[in-house]
This record gives C-alpha cells, sequence and structure tokens, in this order.
C-alpha cells in the first residue's frame, strides 16, 4: 500500500536527471577548508595546531557541549592555519586550513569494499563510537546523532523510520546511495534497531524511485524486521514530521520532537555513514553529493571530501555552465543560494544545483488574491497569507497565536503563490523575531 | 398624522431620558481616577509615540514618569533638555541632565569602495536580507543599503543616498529617538555625543574580520592597526576584535586620531576646512581645537543606547 | 570567480500558476459560453461583450494612472475577467452607455475604491450588473429571446425568461404547472435555448467551462458543487411538498444564474473564502439566499445578490473558519 502525509504539500518538477548516473569518487583536492560549526549545536573546539600534520580521519575538533559533535581531517596533510571560512550563508565562521599531501589514512579504518554483517558491538557501544566518529543528520538539519540515540528517562521509541524519501526535486544522492549500498543501508539499519533495541524498522521511499524501493526489498529479504515503504510523492514528505505521519499515521504535537510519538528519524545518508564508522571504523569525512542542473554537462553524484570547495565539484560536473544564474547548496526548495563558490561542502551539504539566468530571479510581487492556495498546501496547517502582513507590521504577539512557530520552512506556500508573494521569506523573519521574544521570556 | 408625529415625538424623548440615565450611572460607576498630571505632562512631550524613551508611546510615557520616584531613567530624547526641564518643574523632581545625541551610521562601504560579489534578490529589506547571509559583498559587516532605517525614523532624518547606497542622516533632524539603532540588523548605529556645529569623528567602520580580509573586501575598513589607539591622548579609543572605537563620552574632538588611520575609516565632518600644515609641525596637545557643548561633562552616564558596551 | 551570482532566500523554483495564468484560464474557459451566446443571440452579444471587456480594461488604467497613481497593472487579466464576467450577467440587447456605465461601477467602485486587485470584498462584476439592476430596472429584465433576431443588437425581440413567468404565473394565481408549459423542456434549458443575460444560459457550455478550470487547478469544486446541490435539495423539498406550487430543482438548477454563478461568480478567489470548509458554509448559504429570493422574494433572480450578500460575511467566515493545524489535535496510536 502506497501511503503520504494527509496535509498540504506540493508536487514541483522532480528534475531528478542525475538519478543514472551512479556514485563517482572526487579526487582528493589541493586544500580543504573544515568548517567547525557543521552541526546543530555548539561548534567543536579544535585539537589540532597550525603545523600539524594530520592523517585522513584523524579527530581534529571536539564537540564542545551536550549537543554538538566532532570534526575529522578529511584529508591527510598539513595545517595552515586556523582561521574564518566562508560558510553556505556568506558569514564567516571558524575553519581549520589542511593543505593536502598524500592520502594517508589513519591505520584502524578497515579501507576494503567488503560488506561486513556481524554487528560486533553492543547498544553502548554503538551510540558512542558514532559519537567519536562525528555522526550527523545528513539530510542537511544536521543534528548529532548520538544526541538522537540517547533517549532521555521516561520516553520510549517504538517506531525506527529511516528517510529515503529524497523530495527535493533535482536531488539524488540518497537515490544513487540506496541502488549502490543497499546491503550496507541494511546493516546500517541493523546497528540502529540494536542500538535502540528494537525489531523492527521502516524505510520510507517515494514512488518515484522503484528501482530502489525494489532492490531495498529484494535484500530485505535476508534481514528480518526491515519494512520498505513505498510513498506517493509529495513534498515536504521528507520533513521528519510529514514522514512519521506518512508512515505511523502519528502526528507530533505542535512543539514537539518525534520522541513524543515513540518515532526516531535517520536519514539513509546517515544510516551509511553509521554502517562505516561501527563496522568499518571510519569517521564521517565524506558525503555524497548531487552536483546537478538542466544546463550541466555532467550531472552527477559525487563522493566528496568534507571541506573540498564547491568549485571543484562543478570542474567534476563539468564546469560552470555559461548560462548560470544562481548556485544552489541543496535542492531548489529549501537549499541555500551561494554567494561565490569557494565555500567548502560541509557534512549537511546535500547536493550543489545550478540554474540558469532565466530562473534565477524571483518574479514580480503581485497583490494577494487570496486565492487560498497556500493554506491549501500548507503541511503544517497554517495560513500564510495571514501570516505575512502580520510579520511586515511586526506584530509579534498575533503571530505567535497564530502559530508561526509550527511553520517547519519547506517553501511550499512561496512556491504555489500565483501572486509570487514572499511569504516563506516574511514568515521566517517573523520566526527568528518570535523565537527570540519566547527565549528572552523563558529567561527568569 | 399628528398624532404619530407626536407619539413619535414622544416616544424618542424618552428613550434618549431613560438613556442618559443609564450613562451618567454607568459613568459613575465605572469612573477610573487618571492623575490629571498625567494629560499636562503628554501635553508637553512632543507626541510623535516614536518609542525613543521605551515605553509604548507618549501616553506610556507621562504615565511613567508621574508615577516614577526620579527621573533618573526616564528621559525623552526627542524633547531633550528643554522638554524634560519643563516636565520636572511640573512635577516637581530633579531632571538628570542628558548629552543631546545624534545617531550616526558606522559604515562607509559606499559603492566605489567595496566591491560587489553577488546580487541580492530577494524582498528588498534588510532584515530578511541579514537573516539570509552576509550581504553583496565580502564585508559581512557592513551596511546593506536596503533601507530598514529610513523607514523607521519618524523624523525624516534619513534618506538614502543613491550614489553611495548608504543612508545619510539629517543632523538638524535627527532627535537621537534610536528607532535606526533598532531597525539596522548589522548594528551600524550608535547615538554619539552632539557636539557644536554637529562636528564629528568616529570609526566609520564595524568590520571585525582581519586586517587584511576587511581590506581586500572594502578599502575604505578599519584593519585593526591600533594606529589611532596608540595617538589618542585621551584614552577615548579601545581596540576589540580588529576594530577601533572610539568613545564619545571621552573623545575631545582633538583630531590626532584621524591622519593616522591608513585606510581613512575615521571619518572627521563639520570641521572648518583644514590649512595645510608643514610637515612634523607639533600639534598643541592639551587645548581642544573646537570645544562642543558641554566639554567638561565627559563623566556623564550614557543611559540612552547602551550601544557604547557593545562586545 | 567571476561571474556574479544571484542570491536569494528559498524556494527556488515556483508553480506554473500565476495570477496571469489564473485569469487567463477562466476567460479561456468562457469560450464555449460565448460561443452559444452567440448562437442564440447573434451580434448583440459581441457588442455587449466587446463594450464591457474593452470599457473595464480603460477605466482600470486611468484610474490607475489618474487618481490611483500606481503601476498599471492590465496585464495581469483581471479587468478583463470583470469585463468579461459584467458582459455575461447582461442582456445582449442593453444600451452601450449603460453598459460603460456599469464598467465604471464596477471597476471604480467595485474594484479600485478598494485598493485594486486583492482589496475588494465584493465581486466588482456582480456589484456593476446589481447596479443597473438597480439603475435600469426596465432595460436589465427585457431580454431578448434566443434566435429570434440574431443581426439586430437594440431592437432584439424580446420576452421574458423562465423565471420571470415562473414568478408571474405564480403570483397570478396560477400552478407552477400552468407555467412550464409556457416553458422549453429541461434539454433545451440545458442547452441554453431560453431567454436570459447572454453568459448565463447554457448549462451544458458552462459545465465544460467548469471541467476546464477544475483540470487546470483555477478553482476547486467545493464552491460550484455544493451551491447547485443546495440550490437542488432546497428547491427540491418544497417541490416534493407541493409540487403544484414550485417548479422543479432541475428547472431550477438550469435556468437564471444558478450555473454561471455558481462556477464563476461565487468562486472569485478574491471574494470567497480561503479554507475548504469556509467555501462549503459559504455556499450553502449562497444557494439558500438564492432560493429564498426566487420563491419568496420580489425579483424572479437571487443568484447576484445572494453572493454579494455572502461576499460581505467571507471575511467572517475567514476569520472562524481555520485550517486544522498538524499537532494540534493529539490523537495517537
Amino acid at each position: 500500500m502506497i501511503r503520504t502525509f494527509n496535509k498540504g504539500g506540493v508536487h514541483p518538477h522532480e528534475n531528478k536527471i542525475s538519478a543514472r548516473s551512479g556514485i563517482q569518487g572526487l579526487p582528493v583536492p589541493g586544500s580543504v577548508a573544515i568548517i567547525l560549526s557543521q552541526h546543530l549545536g555548539a561548534p567543536a573546539k579544535p585539537v589540532v595546531n597550525r603545523g600539524d600534520e594530520v592523517k585522513t580521519g584523524q579527530i581534529i575538533a571536539k564537540g564542545d557541549g551536550f549537543i554538538s559533535s566532532n570534526v575529522h581531517a578529511s584529508v591527510s596533510g598539513k595545517v595552515i592555519k586556523i582561521d574564518v571560512a566562508d560558510d553556505v550563508s556568506g558569514y564567516k565562521r571558524p575553519a581549520v586550513f589542511i593543505e593536502v599531501s598524500g592520502d594517508e589514512w589513519l591505520d584502524n579504518i578497515i579501507r576494503d569494499g567488503s560488506v561486513d554483517r556481524e554487528i560486533k558491538l553492543n547498544g553502548t557501544e554503538i551510540i558512542n563510537r558514532i559519537s567519536e566518529s562525528g555522526i550527523v543528520g545528513l539530510g542537511g538539519a544536521t543534528f548529532p546523532s548520538h544526541v538522537k540515540l540517547t533517549i532521555p528517562r521516561g520516553k520510549k521509541v517504538d517506531n525506527l523510520i529511516i528517510n529515503g524519501v529524497e523530495c527535493e526535486p533535482f536531488l539524488t544522492a540518497d537515490h544513487a546511495l540506496m541502488l549502490e549500498k543497499g546491503e550496507e543501508l541494511m546493516v546500517g539499519v541493523k546497528i540502529l534497531m540494536k542500538a535502540l533495541n528494537l525489531n523492527k524498522a521502516v524505510i520510507g521511499i517515494e514512488n518515484n524511485k522503484p528501482d530502489a524501493i525494489q532492490h531495498l526489498q529484494s535484500l530485505s529479504a535476508q534481514y528480518g524486521g526491515i519494512q520498505i515503504q513505498p510513498l506517493k510523492v509529495k513534498y515536504p514528505q521528507g520533513g521528519e514530521k510529514q514522514l512519521i505521519k506518512a508512515i505511523t499515521g502519528r502526528e507530533i504535537p505542535s512543539g514537539g520532537l518525534p520522541m513524543d510519538v515513540g518515532a526516531l528519524v535517520f536519514n539513509v545518508g546517515s544510516v551509511f555513514s553509521i554502517y562505516e564508522a561501527v563496522q568499518k571504523n571510519k569517521p564521517l569525512f565524506e558525503r555524497i553529493v548531487t552536483v546537478t542542473g538542466r544546463s550541466v554537462s555532467k550531472p552527477s553524484n559525487l563522493r566528496v571530501r568534507i571541506g573540498t570547495p564547491v568549485s571543484a565539484l562543478i570542474e567534476a560536473a563539468g564546469g560552470l555552465p555559461s548560462d548560470t544564474g544562481k548556485i544552489i547548496c541543496g535542492g531548489p526548495m529549501m537549499g541555500k543560494a551561494l554567494s561565490n563558490t569557494e565555500i567548502p561542502v560541509v557534512k549537511g551539504t546535500s547536493g550543489i544545483l545550478m540554474l540558469p539566468d532565466s530562473e534565477s530571479r524571483r518574479h514580480k510581487i503581485l497583490p494577494c488574491v487570496r486565492c487560498g492556495k497556500c493554506v491549501d498546501v500548507c503541511p503544517m496547517g497554517l495560513e500564510p497569507y495571514l501570516l505575512m502582513p502580520l510579520s511586515q507590521h511586526d506584530h509579534f504577539d498575533a503571530l505567535e497565536r497564530a502559530h508561526v512557530m509550527d511553520c517547519i520552512e519547506c517553501g511550499s506556500c512561496s512556491y504555489i503563490c500565483p501572486a509570487r508573494r514572499p511569504l516563506l521569506d516574511y514568515i521566517r523573519l517573523a520566526k527568528a523575531n518570535v523565537g527570540k521574544i519566547i527565549r528572552t521570556r523563558r529567561k527568569p | 398624522m399628528t398624532a404619530a408625529i407626536l407619539y413619535t415625538i414622544i416616544i424618542l424623548t424618552s428613550l434618549g431620558i431613560v438613556a442618559a440615565f443609564v450613562l451618567y450611572f454607568v459613568a459613575q460607576r465605572f469612573k477610573v481616577y487618571e492623575d490629571p498630571k498625567i494629560d499636562l505632562v503628554e501635553a508637553v512631550l512632543p507626541g510623535a509615540n516614536c518609542g525613543g524613551c521605551g515605553f509604548a508611546g507618549c501616553r506610556n510615557f507621562a504615565e511613567q514618569l508621574v508615577k516614577a520616584e526620579t527621573l533618573d531613567d526616564l528621559y525623552c530624547p526627542v524633547g531633550g533638555k528643554e522638554t524634560m526641564e519643563k516636565i520636572a518643574a511640573l512635577l516637581g523632581k530633579e531632571v538628570v541632565s542628558q548629552d543631546s545625541r545624534v545617531a550616526v551610521l558606522r559604515c562607509n562601504g559606499a559603492c566605489e569602495y567595496r566591491p560587489r560579489t553577488n546580487v541580492y534578490d530577494g524582498v528588498a529589506t534588510c532584515s530578511i536580507a541579514a537573516a539570509l547571509y552576509g550581504g553583496e559583498t565580502g564585508c559581512q559587516y557592513g551596511c546593506l543599503g536596503f533601507g530598514d532605517c529610513v523607514e523607521a525614523c519618524k523624523f525624516d532624518a534619513l534618506h538614502m543616498d543613491q550614489e553611495t547606497g548608504l543612508p545619510v542622516v539629517n543632523d538638524e533632524n535627527c532627535t537621537a529617538c534610536g528607532a535606526c539603532v533598532k531597525a539596522c540588523p548589522k548594528d551600524l548605529f550608535e547615538l554619539r555625543k552632539r557636539w557644536k556645529g554637529n562636528r564629528k569623528i568616529y570609526v566609520a567602520c564595524m568590520n571585525e574580520d582581519k586586517g587584511g580580509i576587511a581590506r581586500k573586501n572594502c578599502s575604505v575598513a578599519c584593519i585593526g592597526c591600533a594606529k589611532c589607539f596608540k595617538v589618542c591622548p585621551h584614552d577615548a579609543i579601545t581596540m576589540k576584535n580588529n576594530l577601533a572605537f572610539i568613545d564619545s563620552d571621552k573623545c575631545k574632538l582633538c583630531r590626532k586620531c584621524a591622519p593616522e588611520c591608513p585606510t581613512n575609516c575615521i571619518l572627521e565632518i563639520g570641521f572648518p576646512v583644514k590649512k595645510p600644515r608643514p610637515e612634523n609641525l607639533p600639534e598643541e596637545q592639551n587645548k581642544p581645537v573646537e570645544p562642543g557643548i558641554e566639554p567638561a561633562d565627559t563623566t556623564a552616564k550614557n543611559t540612552i543606547s547602551g550601544k557604547e558596551e557593545k562586545q | 570567480m567571476s561571474k556574479i551570482l544571484t542570491v536569494s532566500p528559498s524556494p527556488h523554483v515556483t508553480s506554473d500558476q500565476s495570477v496571469q495564468h489564473l485569469m487567463y484560464g477562466v476567460v479561456l474557459s468562457l469560450v464555449p459560453a460565448f460561443l452559444v451566446s452567440l448562437y442564440m443571440f447573434g451580434i448583440g452579444a459581441v457588442i455587449v461583450t466587446a463594450i464591457s471587456i474593452l470599457s473595464c480594461v480603460v477605466f482600470e488604467m486611468l484610474i490607475q494612472k489618474y487618481i490611483m497613481h500606481t503601476e498599471i497593472s492590465i496585464r495581469d487579466g483581471s479587468a478583463i475577467v470583470t469585463g468579461l464576467l459584467l458582459a455575461f450577467n447582461l442582456p445582449s440587447n442593453l444600451p452601450w452607455w449603460m453598459i460603460v456605465l456599469g464598467s465604471l461601477f464596477a471597476i471604480g467602485v467595485g474594484k479600485m475604491a478598494y485598493g485594486g486587485l486583492g482589496c475588494n470584498p465584493f465581486n466588482p462584476a456582480l456589484a456593476g450588473r446589481v447596479f443597473l439592476l438597480i439603475s435600469f430596472p426596465v432595460h436589465m429584465t427585457t431580454w431578448p429571446l434566443p434566435l429570434q433576431s440574431r443581426i439586430q443588437y437594440l431592437d432584439a425581440v424580446s420576452g421574458p425568461t423562465p423565471l420571470g413567468i415562473l414568478k408571474e404565473t405564480v403570483r397570478s394565481g396560477a400552478t407552477a404547472a400552468d407555467a412550464l408549459q409556457q416553458i422549453p423542456g429541461h434539454m433545451q434549458l440545458f442547452m441554453g435555448q431560453m431567454g436570459g443575460s447572454l453568459g448565463e444560459i447554457s448549462a451544458i457550455a458552462l459545465i465544460i467551462g467548469f471541467f476546464w478550470l477544475l483540470y487546470k487547478k483555477i478553482i476547486t469544486w467545493h464552491i460550484p458543487v455544493t451551491m447547485i446541490a443546495t440550490v437542488f435539495i432546497f428547491t427540491g423539498i418544497l417541490w416534493l411538498a407541493e409540487p403544484a406550487k414550485y417548479a422543479s430543482p432541475l428547472f431550477h438548477i438550469l435556468t437564471g444564474g444558478v450555473m454561471l454563478g455558481a462556477i464563476y461568480m461565487a468562486t472569485d478567489l478574491v471574494t470567497s473564502p480561503v479554507t475548504k470548509a469556509g467555501m462549503v458554509i459559504y455556499a450553502v448559504f449562497i444557494g439558500l439566499i438564492t432560493v429564498v429570493i426566487r420563491i419568496f422574494g420580489a425579483y424572479p433572480e437571487g443568484v447576484s445578490f445572494a453572493i454579494l450578500i455572502m461576499n460581505a460575511f467571507v471575511p467572517l467566515i475567514n476569520k472562524y473558519i481555520r485550517p486544522k493545524r498538524f499537532g494540534e489535535e493529539v490523537k495517537n496510536g
């Protein structure tokens, strides 16, 4: 049976051009800039100094605080400086710069390509290994995985959901991973099941990837307890709340966490990294990135070392098309536009999308015609057409009462608006302002 | 026919009388006592409802003024000293004197100094652009140029200069209400002490990057060389995060710092044109070049903006 | 990096639907109804439609340029739709200056006085029509007969509409059945062979337009279906109670402005509720008010009034009929 979530949602053109191109490894770049805040939470504290020689996989910064994550060297070479680098938002963040020499990995990383099915570690050891290896949610939110796996006392998790939805148009990194590393994924899911002491898990995949569904379904026969759930193609199904609703029928209460309904969601990319960390002792220092766009000559899925500049990825995909007007880090619905191409790849980079000039500019804004389409498509049941003017006029109390903080910033409202109104821009601003007010109120 | 008219008149009149009684009793029952002083104080206030005092409009501020024991923390930046003295006289309280202040923009990154590295194509407001990313130039600290401050100013004291892409403060109109300080997402506005003839010396930059990076992105950025810091005889200049800051309460407008600045990011405004002097001539040390309104009052607490202590 | 990139907040793609797309979609969907009208009323249909559209567009342009001093936005197509719908609500033998006056009221008072596109609480085309109906009741209720005078404009042969016949007959004390004998059969009514406003006559053409609008996702089914169903059920109950006194429900939904009103006038984006539940409530009340006016009121037809009355309640409906938020009600398990 095909499932989906019931409230709102849109269906943008899928444009999965790079779906059939497999995964290619990108050669190690000449130098990398590894940003120290690649995850949600506190930035990591560097543990190397300028001039130090590091090996691939060596820890270079330690997580600082409960919600934080370790950062590892993605190349071997010499630390040339610890300075700031532009991140995807165009703001400067502390980063470790490494000049590459050779590619010498730490000795304890197992580099054979074989699938290691036997899980030797116990639950606590698995979580510790995941924590040490700096695994974060690779779907984009980059929430540290070990924090997610540490279930607070009094909470119970009975639903492990693996997110293979990839609802963003253009992106195919997860699709390629499911096709090529299906076996490893299955072992990864088993590891998570062991860590959470569960005997079942569900992998949710949208129906536009029939080959992946079929492949994983045939594999799941050998691995007990793993169910493959095909889902109707609908954005934003990859959102945690929507995916849990689609698969379990449960709704996370407003302001709540997946744990409140006994569910945990992991992206397939994260699951693969967890497999590598637990079975091969390999920390998270590379990931699959889709490099795509309609004018790109070789749309591809690349295995990229963290810290590689975006320009190297674009080169590998056949160079920057001459008509490029906008480069997006992530998908077209939620990705961030880059201001230059020297920005390094981070753990949360799922794709690099090049849009031509003709599609880069916003359309003219017309008055709201109250068609109600935004209300229709909002997966959270909000009324964007009301929130935007409230935000424009700083009515923060009314915004809070209208539950603006429930917004998941999926962009469905701005996408559908026939008057091309920048609904999400203002709602995001309102969230920032209202969030600030709520935080100051909480302080005694 | 006459009867109908007569009845109508009688019914309406009696209705009116009944309603009058009802209204009278309701008014008596729900009467709220209000200090008549509030109205008097409100009449003195400028009535701009700008919120510069920190309260929701002039009426609210008047209530606070009447209620307060002392007027220590209450100040109307728009009406200034004059208004506050009037209010103090009305209420029989002491007024704490405050310097007159004026807003300055601490960014001089006009288009010609700050090359554009990308084009912003969203809603043309600073708040949304700042929430999205660092800005259209390499400098993430500088003015975005979409004019949220102009929008916020209720006194017509700000307008955008189309050529530089930066807002310009009209010193005559500026009341230091602080609306622009709140509106700017990059915290570029500062309320500085107002000197005679609107003379000003300030560091027109907020860039905290290291010198090389700052200069690469903007030719008039503060590079944190600390030359001005070393030359200042009044300890008015502090260095923090690769950035110099001149405390307007300590500065005596001696103008020693500005010529030292290698990037000309210390602006001198409103001074008569300097006569060219021969090199290496020692400048007079202790005499302020142009005394301001209250040159002695350097210890006055700055309670308007609180910006001075900014990290 | 030589290329200057564009940066903007997400989302970076938009749907294919724009306001222009919606407006021109409506225009296109009205083509079948116009063709039927052309066949039934001839040259008058062309003249009325052309004058109405032209004057609506010109008035919008002039008001924006000389009174509001805003950017001229006639290219969004909304004035064309207003003009077209106004024409469809007029008899095809109306003098040209009345049409111009109606357009001026529709655009000037009905739309621009509130601030232009998106700000008007009432459907501008209906505002124009009701203005004309009250100002020139004789001209507005002198309907040309179908198929009779295709080449005449002002002096077309005229007669009453089926609803008018019904009202007059019932008023004179006869039964509805008597009236129905003077009226063409249901099939002819369905095809549009009756007197009436030039766009409202042919149910089949309007239904074709409705399916086109649904296919193009310009409107949803909620308002038209609910409204027609309400009229059908309400008149059906009355008919079952007293078949001699009341006309059949099928007659009621095929005559007058029910089809045009349900599919085009009540679904106007600006003046209808935003939520589905709100739309249903709105449409039910339009249906009820229509029937009440038709059967118990002085006018033979009440769709225009019903829609305008409910337009006034739309802000209230939008205020109280809210979408259910995700996670508002926790029902787990």
